[in-house]
């Protein structure tokens, strides 16, 4: 298996399980479950003593396994500099493992078979991919700047629609040339990060073919996710575009928003993506575009940046639920996080982690304290 | 058992017990050399009511329970030796209460250090508590019931003199309050009570379920500095210990020494830790501790270390995460220590017993001292790494341990938190009236004989 020399490195100290100022448990399986199995050293130790068959493939390794939301916590603050940044790749090729071995739990196994099938988890015809762009006059892909990608999460799902259908009409307002894809195939992160390598080739390379094919050099994309798989993993397979997240092309244009007169001060709070920031260290970009916006005054979580915590919608728990909407749940645990800094609105700038948080608003019973809006959700708010 | 975990799943809730073979596992060793016992189930409770109930249950069915907090003590404590229940007690984390006037912090046992830090730096930027150099998840509560000791051990003494009071669950299910948090609403002392939480400290949670506890606070000052004083000789190492001690300035005084890396070998390292509430006093109270060795600075035979930024924020840093990385100085993610109790007169010839034992035995080696208290004793630590992938590795780490264990209590030394065939080397030298003072009490406390059997026995 793949990075297996470093598994009996690991010591099981547990800076993985915290952020940096040690304030509370920042790894989101093991906040949820508790047991040491679900701690990023639990997984270690477990891998290298199934691999030496001290322990056998059980429905419960899997679980271990699964749950796992690949937010790079455990990367960032284990203190083993030698070998650290291959701690998600180990435990990525522990998970190749398990799927070749046909020892997945049903869920993932479901979630495969759908993208296989449909180019997408839900189900649904790739033609109606781009249903969230009617009315809005936006042209599919022919030799714009940029296409926008605007995946599985911001086609399908209903509040990641009313996203995308925000960062689409910010861009235009912005004067961003851009078009679409109006059947779009995922792109392949999430089944990356579950070790289902085969699945995320063949959905990689459809992505990259029908860009080329259509000369595409620029992609923005909705989602931290993608933008992650297309920029780090696509060039591996011959797919090189220049691949921004959407606050990323924003900021750079803000400033030619004008706002309509002054606004009463609105504070607002910031989730970082684990996508965007921890993976690809942009932690700026959100927070520029924050700060241009009238009346707007950002506050932070405890948990932020490099220290925040996932929630709980990565390694494609978004839709195999593998972690669960209980109380200690990551994203419930956030949304509390984040109504401790008085905040208005927490915002967002990823379509999964907007559905994680908002649920968990509702399972918190928070909706009447504070509301999670995307950043191109707030700077609309702002134009009425 | 099937029976025994639904009981156990009423009590805690069917998510926070396990019985699969990965949780067996994991729960059957820590990153030491020990060898794994497995449990038969893991149980992870959320509060004194639920520990109450399990006992009830345990004692009942005549089950060993195992109580567990961080897992960090590397040296096998909460292995389950005779199966049975492994009580992982992290759920209950949460700080209860700080009085930052009488300066202390209730906790449950299951808070991290980590924790606590965080928390007393964002809400009580005046006050801290004392860190061991363990990672941040180990717990409070077992640092202290294991008498550690930290960053403040110079002017607190061990963890365990720090603590005012508890709140325990016997082996038998009831549920008591010991110190002063027994009497009043306050828990700002020990005394003026008889002494009750001896019968919990030191125990190898033999005992009893510690689920609060009270620690003392200290100040955070706001201009903090470290003077690291090196020597070749260990005498003269040992003399600087006690004058810079008896200027009751420094609150942690820790002593290093290394044959890796190579500017180190031969040398020892006594950084010193010091804080005050103005630069003044911080000039000030450097100068002091200077001029208490200022005798060996002019016979050129110690001095302090010029100390760039980045290696005084290094020394500085609590808990000190290098130490961790001491795990893989063999590349193989091992290391474990006889943290020895002994007096500080006893420092010079610790370090040449380490030095003998790690140089003829081959061993990756690191040796130290966390002074307590005003130089009264110290934590003697002989630290051996090994490649956990390498069996013949950790066997070699493994007999360092055992005759540094043995050499240890040989010149007047204990064994700290020590494994089982330590605590039977200690038992041996031991007044057998103390043994068998200890056994009474225990079988009083546990007529069943549940709690972390294999512990403290012959």
């Amino acid at each position: 298996m793949e990075h297996a020399e470093i598994l009996h490195r690991c010591f099981r100290c547990g800076y993985c399980k915290l952020p940096s100022n040690y304030q509370n448990l920042n790894c989101p399986s093991y906040l949820n479950y508790r047991f040491e199995t679900f701690s990023p050293g639990g997984r270690m130790w477990l891998l290298r003593a199934w691999l030496d068959q001290e322990i056998k493939t059980t429905p419960r390794l899997s679980e271990i396994f699964f749950s796992c939301t690949a937010c790079g916590n455990c990367v960032e603050q284990c203190v083993f500099t030698k070998f650290k940044d291959d701690l998600l790749n180990v435990f990525i090729a522990g998970s190749e493992e398990l799927v070749n071995q046909g020892a997945v739990p049903a869920r993932v196994s479901d979630y495969f078979k759908s993208l296989n099938l449909y180019g997408n988890p839900y189900k649904l015809s790739e033609a109606e991919s781009g249903r969230w762009a009617e009315g809005l006059g936006i042209e599919p892909y022919q030799g714009q700047e940029y296409l926008f990608y605007v995946g599985c999460a911001g086609s399908y799902d209903e509040q990641g629609q009313k996203m995308t259908r925000s960062v689409a009409t910010i861009l235009k307002k912005l004067g961003v040339s851009f078009g679409i894809i109006p059947k779009e195939t995922c792109d392949g992160n999430e089944v990356r990060t579950m070790g289902e390598k085969g699945l995320f080739e063949k959905l990689a390379r459809r992505n990259i073919d029908q860009f080329r094919e259509l000369g595409i050099q620029k992609v923005i994309t909705l989602s931290p996710h993608a933008y992650n798989i297309m920029k780090n993993w696509y060039p591996g397979l011959g797919g090189s575009f220049q691949v921004y997240h959407y606050s990323q092309v924003m900021v750079g244009l803000a400033g030619k928003i004008k706002y309509p007169g002054r606004k009463k001060e609105l504070l607002v709070t910031f989730h970082d993506p684990c996508y965007l920031g921890r993976h690809n260290k942009d932690y700026i970009s959100a927070r520029l575009i924050l700060n241009t916006i009238p009346g707007v005054r950002l506050v932070e979580m405890d948990r932020s940046m490099a220290d925040s915590l996932c929630c709980g919608g990565g390694g494609g728990n978004f839709f195999t639920d593998i972690l669960g909407a209980g109380p200690e749940s990551p994203a419930r645990v956030r949304v509390q996080e984040a109504k401790a800094t008085g905040a208005e609105i927490l915002s967002v700038a990823c379509p999964k982690c907007a559905k994680m948080l908002e649920d968990a608003l509702k399972a918190e019973g928070l909706e009447e304290k504070i509301r999670v809006m995307d950043l191109a959700e707030i700077m609309l708010s702002h134009l009425d | 058992m099937k029976e025994i975990i639904k009981e156990l799943q009423k009590i805690v809730g069917e998510k926070y017990v396990s019985n699969h073979p990965e949780e067996r596992f994991i729960y059957s060793r820590d990153p030491g050399t020990m060898e794994p016992a497995e449990p038969d189930v893991v149980v992870m409770p959320n509060s004194a009511e639920e520990i109450q109930r399990i006992m009830l249950l345990a004692n009942e069915r005549k089950i060993p329970v195992v109580p567990m907090g961080g897992g960090l003590v590397l040296s096998g404590l909460t292995r389950a030796l005779k199966g049975g229940i492994v009580l992982d007690m992290k759920r209950m984390n949460r700080i209860l209460e700080v009085n930052e006037k009488s300066r202390y912090a209730v906790v449950e046992a299951g808070a991290s250090q980590g924790m606590l830090q965080s928390y007393l730096k964002k809400h009580h930027p005046k006050l801290k508590h004392s860190i061991p150099d363990a990672p941040p998840i180990a717990t409070i509560g077992g640092n202290v019931l294991i008498h550690g000791s930290g960053h403040i051990s110079a002017i607190g003494g061990f963890h365990s003199e720090m603590l005012n009071g508890l709140e325990v669950v016997l082996p038998t299910g009831e549920l008591l309050r010991i110190g002063s948090c027994s009497v009043t609403p306050y828990w700002f002392s020990r005394s003026p009570l008889p002494d009750l939480a001896g019968l919990f400290l030191g125990w190898a949670g033999t005992t009893g379920i510690v689920t609060k506890l009270a620690i003392r606070l200290y100040p955070d000052w706001k201009f903090n500095d470290v003077n690291v004083f090196l020597a070749e000789d260990p005498e003269i190492t040992q003399d600087a210990i006690f004058r810079i001690t008896a200027t009751a300035i420094p609150e942690d005084v820790l002593a290093a020494l290394s044959p890796k890396p190579d500017w180190v070998a031969g040398f020892q390292m006594l950084s010193v830790n010091y804080g005050a509430e103005s630069k003044k006093e911080l000039i000030l109270k450097r100068d002091l501790i200077r001029e208490s060795v200022w005798k060996y600075i002019e016979e050129k035979t110690g001095g302090f270390l010029p100390l760039p930024a980045e290696m005084k924020a290094r020394f500085m840093e609590a808990p000190q995460s290098q130490l961790a990385r001491f795990a893989d100085v063999r590349k193989g993610g091992g290391f474990e220590y006889v943290g020895a109790i002994m007096p500080t007169e006893l420092f010079a010839q610790a370090c040449r017993l380490g030095i003998e034992i790690g140089e003829r035995r081959k061993v990756s080696y690191s040796l130290g001292a966390r002074i307590i208290g005003m130089g009264h004793c110290m934590m003697f630590f002989f630290a051996y790494a090994f490649n956990r992938g390498d069996k013949a590795d950790m066997k070699r780490a493994q007999g360092a341990l055992e005759e540094t264990n043995e050499r240890v209590l040989e010149i007047g030394g204990i064994p700290w938190k020590a494994e089982v065939p330590a605590q039977k080397q200690i038992i041996r030298k031991m007044d057998p009236k103390t043994f068998e003072l200890m056994n009474r009490l225990r079988a009083m406390l546990d007529p069943n004989g549940i709690m972390n059997p294999g512990n403290w026995e012959l």
